[in-house]
């Protein structure tokens, strides 16, 4: 297995706070890690940093090999980082919002229907606006928007937040599919009994470290 | 062109089609936007009541219309970008800012110029304005012109608003003052396009060169500064 997340001793400052406190984290290709601690323990700031849109202040840190503390923006084209918002335009239809995503990818007619069909939100979904769908597939819709983005590692923050039970087991069945297929899934969440089925191993990060 | 130009390119690209399908999809402008601008000049005539001040006032009151209506689709351009989180997912991504800069201010630059048309119709038809052939190609070019700057301006502040509490009422207060040299200049241009006041066509075209200086310099600070001011 490869390392995609190597972090070493990483604190990371969130305006004049300490957001990440010495944090020490490695995930392999194809896991699922859960990170699970009380609010403010820092799950959200460590997603933010392995996604390359927080800069480490000391340690050191790799992502899919690339250097944080000297090359992070070149992170953020390989990850995909889905946290309370779906990044959807309400007034475009499921099969628009894609396109717009393979558009500034270049991923072609054929992973876009790939993506859908593999979120199940092909057929009569696709010409359906984001607006009129419900918070299930809207989130589905999202996870597809980073696999046509080709995101090697899925940074998700509360995943499961406002879905319904039916959803809920749908996303994870959906997750455990697309580390199937090479993708490699990050995932904080206050839905620790759920969580800990879906993840294949748990962090635990409290006061900003990771234990 | 470098690859990495052509990905740029690729992406204003995607983005303006996207800004224009959005409109295509909810129809805002021509439902909403179109006729608030259209009440706007009728009540301007209502106000002024008076065929003579009408047709010398008439380009100032199409471009002060334009500038209302344009608030109007700039807070809705940034508005569709914020309801999901969708310019964040894009900054989140690592999609070139500038690139994203330059597809939005096309696509609000594809509306203005449409409203604009629109509110010289209504000028003409409304005001009794009277152009030349060689009038009318000024007002075209003006229009053109003038369209680019506001384009570009109001898309810089547009997204310097759209992540600050009280964004409806922030942004006129940033843009309108800083839109002014492009009121002026494209009021003037218009003025010897309509022939008002007695004014020649060969009087605007100055006019249109400092039109076309603020829209250079517009585009230029836009595509550099969009990134870091969304950023911040």
């Amino acid at each position: 297995m490869d390392t995609v997340i190597e972090l070493s001793g990483v604190v990371a400052v969130l305006g004049q706070f300490p957001a990440l406190a010495g944090v020490d984290l490695t995930v392999q290709r194809g896991e699922i890690v859960l990170l699970q601690g009380p609010n403010g323990a820092g799950k959200t700031s460590l997603l933010r940093v392995c996604a390359g849109l927080m800069p480490i202040e000391r340690g050191t840190g790799h992502v899919l090999g690339i250097d944080l503390a000297t090359n992070r923006e070149a992170i953020r084209s390989r990850v995909g980082l889905l946290g309370h918002t779906n990044g959807l335009y309400l007034d475009l239809t499921v099969m628009q919002n894609l396109q717009f995503w393979a558009s500034t990818v270049a991923a072609t007619a054929s992973e876009v229907s790939t993506a859908m069909a593999t979120m199940r939100i092909d057929g009569r979904l696709a010409g359906v606006k984001a607006s009129q769908l419900s918070a299930g597939q809207r989130r589905r819709c999202a996870l597809a928007s980073l696999i046509v983005r080709r995101a090697e590692i899925w940074l998700l923050d509360e995943p499961h937040a406002g879905l319904d039970a039916a959803g809920r087991d749908e996303l994870d069945a959906l997750l455990r599919s697309a580390v199937g297929s090479g993708a490699t899934v990050v995932l904080a969440s206050h839905e620790r009994d759920r969580a800990l089925g879906l993840a294949t191993r748990t962090v635990t990060i409290d006061g900003g470290g990771a234990a | 062109m470098s690859s990495t130009a052509i990905k740029k390119r690729g992406i204003a690209i995607a983005v303006a089609r996207k800004d224009l399908t959005i409109e295509w999809n909810s129809r805002i402008l021509v439902n909403q936007v179109a006729p608030f601008a259209a009440i706007v000049m009728v009540l301007f005539a209502f106000a002024l009541d008076n065929d003579g001040i009408l047709q010398r006032v008439a380009p100032g009151l199409v471009w002060l219309a334009t500038l209302f209506s344009m608030l109007v689709v700039i807070q809705r351009s940034f508005t569709v970008e914020s309801a999901d989180g969708a310019l964040d997912a894009l900054r989140v991504a690592g999609v070139d800012m500038g690139a994203i800069f330059v597809g939005k201010a096309i696509a609000l630059m594809v509306q203005l110029f449409v409203l604009e048309l629109l509110l010289v119709a209504t000028a003409v038809v409304l005001y009794g304005v009277e152009m030349t052939m060689a009038g009318f190609c000024e007002a075209i070019v003006t229009l053109v012109v003038a369209t680019v700057g506001l384009g570009s301006v109001g898309t810089l502040y547009g997204g310097l608003a759209a992540g600050a509490r009280g964004r409806e009422t922030l942004l006129p207060l940033l843009l309108l003052p800083v839109v002014a040299p492009v009121l002026i200049g494209a009021t003037r241009a218009t003025e010897a396009a309509f022939g008002s006041g007695g004014t020649t066509v060969s009087e605007g075209w100055p006019w249109i060169g400092l039109l076309l200086v603020f829209a250079v310099l517009f585009c230029a600070v836009g595509t550099v500064a969009f990134g870091p001011l969304v950023d911040e």
